[in-house]
């Protein structure tokens, strides 16, 4: 048996080595974890660049759809100064529009206050207005505001807020929940199994009752329960998750961590003399660790999906914070009027869903041994 | 009278870019006994395959398969149906899995007579039953509404070969028939064998990995190695004057000579009294079933250089009592000393500094090896226990040293377990053992998972090992050649008791008991290589 | 085979006890309560009603009295639905959320089989990979993004079928809800009954069966009973998943089932109906699970040790 140079280069490779190998080797693995990376980058600092908070309520464009144009357009500017002149007791006259702003000149038939100019940088529609000139009564103002420049490249909800940044904001919450949760769930899992089937006997048998016993329950039901009757706080939507997610994982644990135990090497290394400590770090731990991590992997988007399951029946996150179940309830309340309210966030979610899972599965087999 | 004839049979896996058989040319006449012998990866189960067309996807066959005039490779998959099952059988190795676990045996057996028969429903089963008598199950008419869970692994090779028997072929192929069963199993099956393809005058291609079996069953022997013949020829002539390196070199696997007599003062090394090992039995509802008992009240002396062998079938117990010497049996009782410690008395803390002076060798070299460690890292693991001040590269140095000990390139101590070979693997566990200068080790059947060449090579490393070493072995086989060239004394166990015990040549040359007689008869020691 | 059934239906009532009683102070323990209107009733109407509904006795008096009638099989009268007892309520929920969950069922059946059995037979075609990929989407995109979706696409865009409503169960408010329901499920079944064929095609008795040259007929029977196995026992965790399933899309499609139901209690704190509706779907689950083994023990003779 001689190894070619391939050969070699595989014969000395770990097995996190050959799965990192493979994984990269996968351009489909490739794919889903850069498209991943996007979803979290652009959740994580798309909010600062989008250049709308994600609660202003733009009260001059409720409900627009997605489009790369400026806001206003040049048709919108003469109704908006006539809404704003109205609620100024003022009349606007000599309007000129140009690219970026507008002239015009405030006429009243009392002197007017200088002050009502603020009500050009409060509108949706301009910026703050300079006085370029007053008449001698102070019945007219001279004005040029600039236009604002908005884009809504994702549109607006019905109450005129920008559907990306909700979006985006929306991301940082269902993916850290996700990542979160998962830990939770992860930590209990883990010990609880580890424990079961490493003490083994009686405490393991009443151990896994238990978890048979819990398992059997409609869970999601309690979950529901849980948050509706004890309010809906992101922390007992942790704690729900938490509890419904922990069991697959103790259960995974404890298969493992018995049939490691059973292993010749367990036994080899107890033939060694090493302590049950030893054993337990040198060799059930690394062990186990491909099955759970591969196993955590795929426990992220199905969290994400309670959290928004959850909150898409209302029972999730609440106003203003937002998650993408929300987001989508929303959407599919407003269907016929604005579909891209459902669109936007659906997409976001079933992207990083669908990336989530296939990267957890790719790691899954490339994480296998016998592979 | 050709009744099967192989001309440049080629199998290539193209993905894989391996080629599996090369240009293989084989006769067969009718009535005839054809030994195919090869170890594994000579291509030998790859033939009865091939002949089939039951060769997986990949696999691309050229060449020329003609039975009883019918060119095989050109047929369509109905036409190659009629041929299946009907006028050629074929029984597989695994009798564990080869039956389907979902359906009564009654209903497997009648499933050819139906095809091929034209047999209804009432009149398969009566012929169905016939055959199981042919085969030799006792009260066949219960049996046929058996499981094949329900039946033992000799049981269920006599219902596979009850199938392959039920079109009434002119050939059966049998693909190492009994190589997962026990030594007197291994006879029946093998003597049933004979006996219906003299009465159904069956052309028989038997396939297998052991040379013994040939010599006892076939009329001409051919021997394959990597894909191709390398020699073929009557099966007492071959043996005789085997003219090919590769038949001799198989020939000489069978492990030779005899184990040098230990001195009679030689210092005691293990001693144990009355070991037991039992299991708690299973606890029904109303009742506990009782305990069962692996291993009841073994007596050992070991002494330095002595190597007793444990002979047995599966379920003897022969595992259970080398565990639970080594006190690797949470089940054990029964006085076991080392030297001079009393092990019983110990509890775990308290053994570990004493585990340095006795040492497992498994069965499963894959199994008993960490896939996480390197080979290097597995093989120093005890030095971390019983020598914690050594340094990383001193330890790394002692495991390269152990490396070259059991005849293994140092350089190759940074692989993984998965990048080496059987043979490799066991020599690997055996160097783990050994870096620690045991006195005891417990070899637990560390040949059976290997090739007959790797077996002797495997044997004299063992040999040399305890010579160096003054070791004490308890050597655990079901393998009676093996266990003679190894072993001082034989110790004969059955359902956890002692049937017999006695210096290895006298008990294999003249059984007191007859179940060893059994043993010795099935194992047929000198049926090879001591008459060539 | 029957001690073993009664055995079983024994270990399930101490399951049953655990949620009933979880569920119980869980409902109790929470702030609100049933009679919390916007405007708030008159302190005698509500002590009246109180005491009516017997929710003035000590919680542990009450946790009693609702074991001792559950132990009946009363389940009590509703407290958000007027005049209605739970049992009522089930009596015109049920029908709608087993016709739903009944027929999607189905057609993961159905469908599930049919595509796994195909891309097994047609391993590593272009048909598989389709199978396996769709079967990816199926599973990762939430029943409450299909659902609307469906809606856009079917209801709003081409008219083919209504965007939800019951009417009476007519086919065509059956077909989006149902689809909705089934996607995932179908996705499982698929991959199961591929996997679990693959497994057998693997198996040496399959080369057994297949050196006996026996015709394609008795070689699907033998490959059909090893693949049923995964898919049957699936079926428990398959009634859980179109039990949560069926939340969604009853809001979604606004159709009057147990669902439904159980998301209003819970919101109008109409203690009798969740406690029924957990009760209900706890026995649902148990049941279901035992007819999965006990189908799985008639498939696979080494699973009828009933010991």
């Amino acid at each position: 048996m001689s190894p070619s140079p391939s050969g070699l280069a595989f014969a000395e490779a770990s097995l996190l080595a050959r799965a990192r190998r493979r994984l990269l080797g996968d351009g489909l693995a490739r794919a889903c974890a850069a498209l991943l990376a996007v979803v979290a980058l652009a959740c994580l600092l798309g909010p600062f660049v989008t250049g709308h908070p994600y609660d202003r309520l733009y009260y001059d464009y409720p409900g627009v759809p997605p489009s790369l144009a400026l806001y206003p357009k040049p048709e919108a500017v003469g109704p908006a100064l006539d809404r704003l002149a109205l609620r100024m007791r003022v009349r606007a006259e000599d309007v000129a529009v140009t690219g970026e702003a507008v002239r015009l000149t405030l006429a009243s038939d009392r002197p007017i206050d200088d002050r009502v100019l603020t009500f050009f940088s409060r509108s949706d529609t301009f910026g703050e207005a300079r006085l370029l000139g007053r008449s001698e009564d102070g019945r007219r103002l001279t004005v040029e505001a600039p236009l604002r420049a908005l884009r809504f490249l994702a549109g607006t909800d019905a109450l005129g807020r920008d559907l990306l940044t909700r979006t985006l904001t929306a991301g940082r919450l269902s993916l850290a929940l996700g990542l979160m949760a998962t830990a939770v769930a992860l930590g209990i899992g883990v010990v609880y199994g580890a424990l079961a089937g490493t003490l083994g006997g009686r405490v393991d048998a009443a151990m896994m009752r238990l978890v048979d016993i819990l398992y059997s329950l409609p869970f999601v039901f309690f979950v529901i329960m849980l948050v509706v009757f004890f309010g809906r706080s992101v922390a007992l939507i942790f704690v729900a998750v938490g509890a419904v997610e922990w069991l697959d994982m103790a259960r995974i644990v404890r298969a493992e961590a018995q049939a490691i135990r059973r292993r010749d090497y367990v036994r080899a290394a107890e033939a060694l003399g090493l302590s049950t400590g030893a054993i337990l770090r040198r060799h059930v731990v690394p062990n186990l660790l491909g099955p759970v991590v591969a196993f955590a992997a795929l426990m992220v988007p199905r969290v994400i999906l309670l959290e928004s399951f959850l909150s898409f029946l209302g029972l999730g996150v609440q106003e203003p914070a937002t998650s993408w179940g929300v987001l989508i309830a929303d959407g599919a309340r407003s269907l016929e009027t604005a579909p891209w309210m459902l669109i936007v966030p659906a997409s976001f979610l079933v992207a990083s869903l669908l990336a989530l899972t296939l990267l957890g599965e790719r790691l899954r087999d490339a994480l296998d041994v016998r592979g | 009278m050709t009744l099967l004839q192989l001309r440049g049979l080629t199998v290539r896996y193209p993905e894989a870019g391996v080629t599996a058989l090369d240009g293989l040319d084989l006769d067969l006449a009718r009535g005839e006994t054809l030994a195919l012998v090869g170890e594994s990866g000579s291509g030998k189960s790859q033939v009865a395959l091939a002949i089939l067309g039951l060769l997986p996807s990949p696999a691309r066959v050229s060449g020329s398969v003609r039975f009883d005039g019918t060119e095989l490779t050109a047929l369509d998959r109905p036409a190659l149906d009629r041929i299946r099952g009907a006028r050629i059988g074929l029984v597989f190795q695994e009798p564990m899995t080869a039956l389907d676990p979902l359906f009564t045996i009654g209903h497997q057996i009648a499933l050819p007579l139906r095809a091929h028969q034209g047999m209804g429903r009432r009149q398969a089963a009566a012929r169905a039953r016939e055959l199981l008598d042919l085969v030799g199950i006792r009260d066949a008419a219960a049996r046929l509404s058996a499981y094949p869970h329900e039946l033992s692994g000799g049981e269920r090779q006599r219902v596979m070969i009850a199938m392959a028997l039920a079109g009434e072929p002119d050939l059966l192929i049998a693909d190492e028939p009994t190589t997962a069963l026990d030594v007197t199993v291994q006879a029946q099956i093998l003597a049933l064998l004979a006996d219906l393809k003299r009465r159904l005058g069956l052309a028989l291609l038997f396939i297998t990995h052991d040379l013994r079996l040939v010599r006892r069953i076939a009329d001409r022997t051919a021997v394959l190695r990597a894909g191709r013949l390398v020699e073929t020829g009557p099966t007492g002539a071959l043996f005789r004057n085997p003219r090919a390196p590769e038949t001799r070199d198989l020939l000489a696997a069978e492990p030779a000579g005899r184990k040098a007599p230990v001195a009679a003062e030689a210092p005691v090394v293990l001693e144990a009294r009355g070991v037991s090992v039992g299991y708690p039995g299973r606890r029904r509802l109303l009742r506990a079933e009782p305990p069962r008992l692996a291993v009841c009240g073994i007596d050992l002396t070991l002494r330095a250089g002595q190597t007793i062998g444990v002979v047995g079938e599966s379920g003897s117990g022969k595992s259970s009592l080398g565990r639970a010497l080594i006190r690797l049996e949470p089940a054990a009782h029964g006085l076991v000393r080392f030297e001079d410690r009393d092990l019983t008395a110990l509890d775990r803390a308290a053994l570990r500094p004493l585990r340095r002076g006795f040492q497992p060798v498994f069965q499963d070299p894959m199994g008993s090896l960490s896939p996480r460690l390197t080979a290097g890292e597995i093989v120093a693991e005890g030095l971390r226990v019983h020598a914690p001040h050594l340094a990383a590269a001193e330890r790394d140095a002692r495991a390269a040293e152990a490396f070259a000990e059991v005849r293994l390139d140092p350089s190759w101590r940074h692989r993984f377990p998965h990048a080496f070979s059987g043979g490799q693997r066991q020599r690997i566990a055996i160097a783990r053992a050994m870096i620690l200068r045991p006195r005891l080790v417990v070899l637990d059947e560390p040949t059976s998972a290997l090739d007959r060449t790797v077996q002797r090579d495997i044997v004299a490393l063992l040999r040399d090992l305890q010579a160096a070493h003054g070791l004490a072995y308890l050597f655990i086989s079901h393998d009676l050649a093996v266990v003679r060239a190894l072993a001082d004394t034989v110790l004969v166990l059955r359902a956890g008791r002692e049937v017999e015990r006695g210096p290895t040549d006298a008990v294999l040359a003249r059984p007191r008991e007859a179940y060893t007689r059994d043993l010795v008869a099935a194992a047929d020691l000198d049926g090879g290589l001591a008459q060539a | 085979m029957i001690p073993y059934v009664l055995r079983r239906l024994a270990q399930a009532v101490p399951t049953l006890f655990i949620v009933v009683t979880l569920s119980f102070f869980l409902v109790r323990l929470a702030p609100g309560g049933p009679f919390d209107l916007e405007r708030p009733l008159p302190a005698a109407a509500m002590e009246n009603l109180r005491r009516v509904y017997g929710l003035d006795q000590p919680l542990l008096v009450q946790y009693g009295r609702y074991l001792a009638a559950l132990a009946r099989g009363d389940l009590g009268p509703s407290f958000s639905v007027r005049d209605l007892s739970v049992a009522e309520l089930f009596a015109r929920g049920l029908p709608v959320s087993m016709t739903l969950g009944g027929l999607a069922l189905l057609v993961s059946l159905v469908l599930g089989t049919l595509l796994g059995g195909l891309s097994a037979l047609r391993r590593g075609s272009a048909l598989d990979h389709a199978v396996t990929t769709l079967g990816t989407f199926a599973l990762t995109v939430p029943g409450f993004v299909v659902a609307p979706l469906l809606q856009i696409a079917f209801g709003l865009t081409l008219h083919w079928l209504p965007v939800g409503g019951w009417d009476d169960g007519s086919p065509k408010n059956l077909v989006l809800p149902v689809v909705t329901l089934a996607l995932p499920q179908v996705a499982v079944v698929a991959r199961l009954f591929r996997a679990g064929l693959v497994e057998v095609f693997d198996r040496p008795h399959w080369r057994t069966l297949r050196a006996l040259g026996l015709p394609p007929r008795t070689l699907a029977l033998h490959g059909l009973r090893g693949a049923a196995l995964p898919v049957v026992s699936y079926l428990g965790p398959a009634a859980a998943g179109l039990l949560t399933g069926s939340v969604v899309v009853e809001t979604v499609f606004g159709l009057p089932g147990v669902g439904r139901y159980f998301v209003d209690g819970a919101i109008n704190r109409d203690y009798t109906l969740v406690l029924g509706t957990v009760v209900l779907i706890a026995v649902f689950v148990l049941v279901l699970n035992l007819l999965s083994d006990l189908a799985c023990a008639l498939i696979d003779p080494r699973l009828r040790d009933f010991g």
